[in-house]
């Protein structure tokens, strides 16, 4: 779909509505595809991630659910397994709680057992995050649990262009995808608590980002900080005021944790030799020490000048009182100490 | 709803290779089970042998799957359980492949990924599952898939009393009903989940009384009857093709076997197998159909022969199949 715009004019859309485009797109392109979970038909979805379909697709094809989230997985598994395509809501990844053993012994697991004979396209999704002082059933982000788990591909976009795109790839995959997104990141009026930007170009055609490709976020040559979700937009305002004090940060934003870019990691390495990556997820057995044990295990391929760093939830639940929350989820001031001290610590 | 000749005699046929396949395995099993290696003190080695791993059969349970099967269609979905080879044949699951699969062979139904617990044959739609319950929901999700394509088909959750007690049952009968879709819930009581009886496990005295909370029609076969279960499958099945929403059925079955093979079953009393064989659902049909005519002495010995030889031919097939490469091992985690 080409229009008259320049290329200054391209639409500008925020996260969810990027997100909501690419499922409409998808929808009114193959039938098999639809929503079920939560709250996600009328109100279009508590985090308005399904707004509009249900007006326009049908209850049929959008459908509320009763609070029942192993039928709500198991259904789409049996759904996927017979040629549609589901996309199923989990409203709060913490809910992940409830129905884990659809996810973790038979959505994962049903193509690998099946020796390759059944497939399950389907998606889930679900927002996370802290940062509104919802404490500590609402407020993880859990994607290592997913992506510690063989047979699921994990998305994690951090911006409106990515958002739609990526959404576009789950769908489409024939595989189960977990697509998370951020609360801070939707660019809802009662959830704008990042300073960073809330809408950026997102073309209207459709178009699909290949899992496994990072974006280079902001180029930079004296250390590299690999980050997901809000933590991208942190590493970019940390970033800017280290560049005042003449640091120049990469930052790179891996998009898809399974399948994971770590050659975009490693070339940036290349360059930087130093390393911090920032999670918003638990610290330990986690996302972060998975990226610096593989990057120890490739050290040939570059040299480090410093020993890589890592931010991320220390190890306790996450607390309510804002004076809390701020202690444990990983802020600007917290990055930019981490990468001062691997620029004073050099091996 | 009566069954024809056509019906009764196919059920019969089922049942005769359900049991016999059961038998069958149930000597196969301890084939290798005892390696020189194994360790003094121990009766066998579960992971060693032709056929590693547990093994959980469905002898006693055959009338279930048959009064169910007989009415299905290929398009028709069954969702069963680690205990389900009676259902996987009923469906007209490949014979041959589903051994080799038991077996750990690469011409099996998964290539040796799945065991006997995950069978999968897409193309008669039958998948069985290892975790209690968990299978339920996706035959929900199979029904709904149905519904929404407008293809008629109807899907079948198979499972046992001890699943009923699992919050995936509670919430799919919820789901199914609420959405009328076309799913039947086969529910088999056969007394026991692992070593605790329904009495111990249950608060209710049946399951059918539960399909009550959830606006939906509960059918109870109470005894181990082939025929009696082909009429309330056959009227739960109807109302589904009719798009007027789910059933629970509860049948009484037994199970013959342990558990699992091997099970020393001190959890049962003594002579409660011998007892329970006394209403064998085979030998009840099979003195029906002599009764009625439908089939002679001869044709009997011929039934059970040419199924003993059917078994045969799927476990020499079995044998004859190669293990996996080793390779294989990581490939098939992701569709391609």
């Amino acid at each position: 779909m080409s229009n008259a715009n320049t290329a200054a004019e391209v639409r500008k859309l925020p996260f969810y509505m990027a997100m909501v485009e690419a499922i409409r797109q998808e929808m009114a392109r193959d039938s098999s595809v639809f929503c079920l979970g939560e709250d996600v038909g009328q109100i279009g979805g508590v985090f308005q991630s399904t707004v509009g379909l249900h007006k326009e697709f049908g209850a049929e094809r959008v459908r509320d659910t009763p609070i029942s989230e192993t039928a709500i997985l198991g259904t789409a598994l049996g759904a996927a397994a017979q040629g549609m395509r589901p996309i199923a809501e989990l409203m709060f990844v913490d809910f992940m709680g409830v129905c884990f053993d659809q996810i973790l012994n038979n959505i994962s697991k049903t193509t690998y057992m099946s020796g390759g004979a059944v497939k399950l396209p389907l998606v889930i999704t679900a927002s996370t995050g802290g940062g509104i002082c919802d404490a500590a059933q609402h407020s993880q982000t859990l994607h290592g649990y997913f992506a510690h788990t063989p047979g699921i591909k994990v998305v994690i976009p951090s911006n409106p262009y990515d958002a739609k795109g990526l959404m576009t790839t789950a769908i489409r995959d024939d595989n189960p995808v977990v697509y998370l997104f951020h609360r801070g990141l939707l660019g809802l009026p009662v959830l704008n608590f990042i300073d960073a930007q809330f809408a950026t170009d997102v073309p209207e055609e459709p178009y699909a980002i290949p899992f496994g490709e990072a974006r280079i976020v902001r180029k930079g040559s004296d250390v590299t900080i690999v980050a997901f979700a809000q933590m991208v937009h942190k590493a970019r305002l940390a970033a800017a005021e280290l560049e005042a004090q003449g640091i120049s940060v990469e930052i790179i934003d891996p998009r898809t944790l399974v399948p994971l870019d770590m050659d975009s990691i490693y070339t940036s390495l290349s360059k930087t030799g130093r390393l911090l990556v920032i999670d918003e997820d638990y610290l330990s057995f986690g996302v972060t020490g998975e990226i610096i044990a593989r990057v120890a295990e490739n050290l040939g391929r570059f040299t480090l000048k410093a020993a890589p760093r890592r931010l991320a939830i220390p190890d306790v639940n996450i607390p309510y009182s804002p004076a809390l929350e701020n202690q444990v989820i990983p802020q600007v001031s917290n990055i930019v100490e981490a990468v001062e001290s691997l620029m004073n610590n050099p091996l | 709803m009566q069954a024809s000749h056509d019906q009764l005699l196919w059920m019969y046929h089922r049942m005769l290779l359900i049991r016999e396949y059961e038998d069958t395995l149930a000597m196969v099993y301890f084939e290798g089970k005892l390696p020189p290696h194994i360790q003094k003190g121990l009766a066998f080695d579960i992971g060693a042998g032709t056929i590693p791993g547990e093994m959980h059969l469905s002898a006693g349970q055959e009338a279930a799957a048959a009064g169910v099967c007989v009415h299905l269609e290929p398009q028709d979905s069954v969702w069963g359980t680690h205990r389900a080879h009676h259902f996987a044949i009923a469906k007209g699951v490949n014979l041959d492949r589903m051994t080799a699969e038991i077996f750990g062979k690469v011409d099996g139904l998964c290539r040796g990924k799945g065991g006997h617990m995950h069978l999968y044959d897409p193309e008669v739609n039958f998948a069985c599952n290892g975790i209690v319950g968990a299978g339920i929901p996706h035959a929900v999700g199979a029904a709904l898939a149905a519904k929404l394509k407008g293809n008629g088909a109807v899907a079948i959750a198979e499972f046992g009393e001890g699943a009923a007690n699992q919050g995936s049952f509670h919430e799919s009968l919820n789901l199914a009903s609420l959405w009328q879709l076309p799913v039947v819930f086969v529910c088999q009581d056969n007394n026991y989940g692992i070593s605790v009886s329904k009495k111990a496990s249950t608060a209710v005295e049946s399951n059918v009384e539960r399909a009550a909370g959830y606006a939906m029609p509960g059918i109870r076969v109470a005894e181990n009857d082939v025929v009696a279960m082909h009429v309330a499958a056959g009227e739960a099945i109807a109302r589904a093709r009719r798009g007027e929403g789910p059933t629970l059925i509860e049948m009484k079955v037994d199970r013959y076997y342990g558990h699992f093979q091997g099970d020393p079953e001190g959890y049962r009393p003594k002579g409660e197998v011998r007892a329970l064989k006394q209403s064998d659902p085979i030998i009840r049909l099979e003195k029906q159909l002599l009764e009625q005519g439908v089939l002679n002495e001869d044709q009997v010995k011929q039934a059970r022969s040419a199924a003993s030889e059917r078994v045969q031919v799927a476990i020499a097939f079995a044998r004859a199949s190669a293990y996996p490469d080793a390779a294989e091992a990581r490939q098939h985690l992701f569709a391609e």
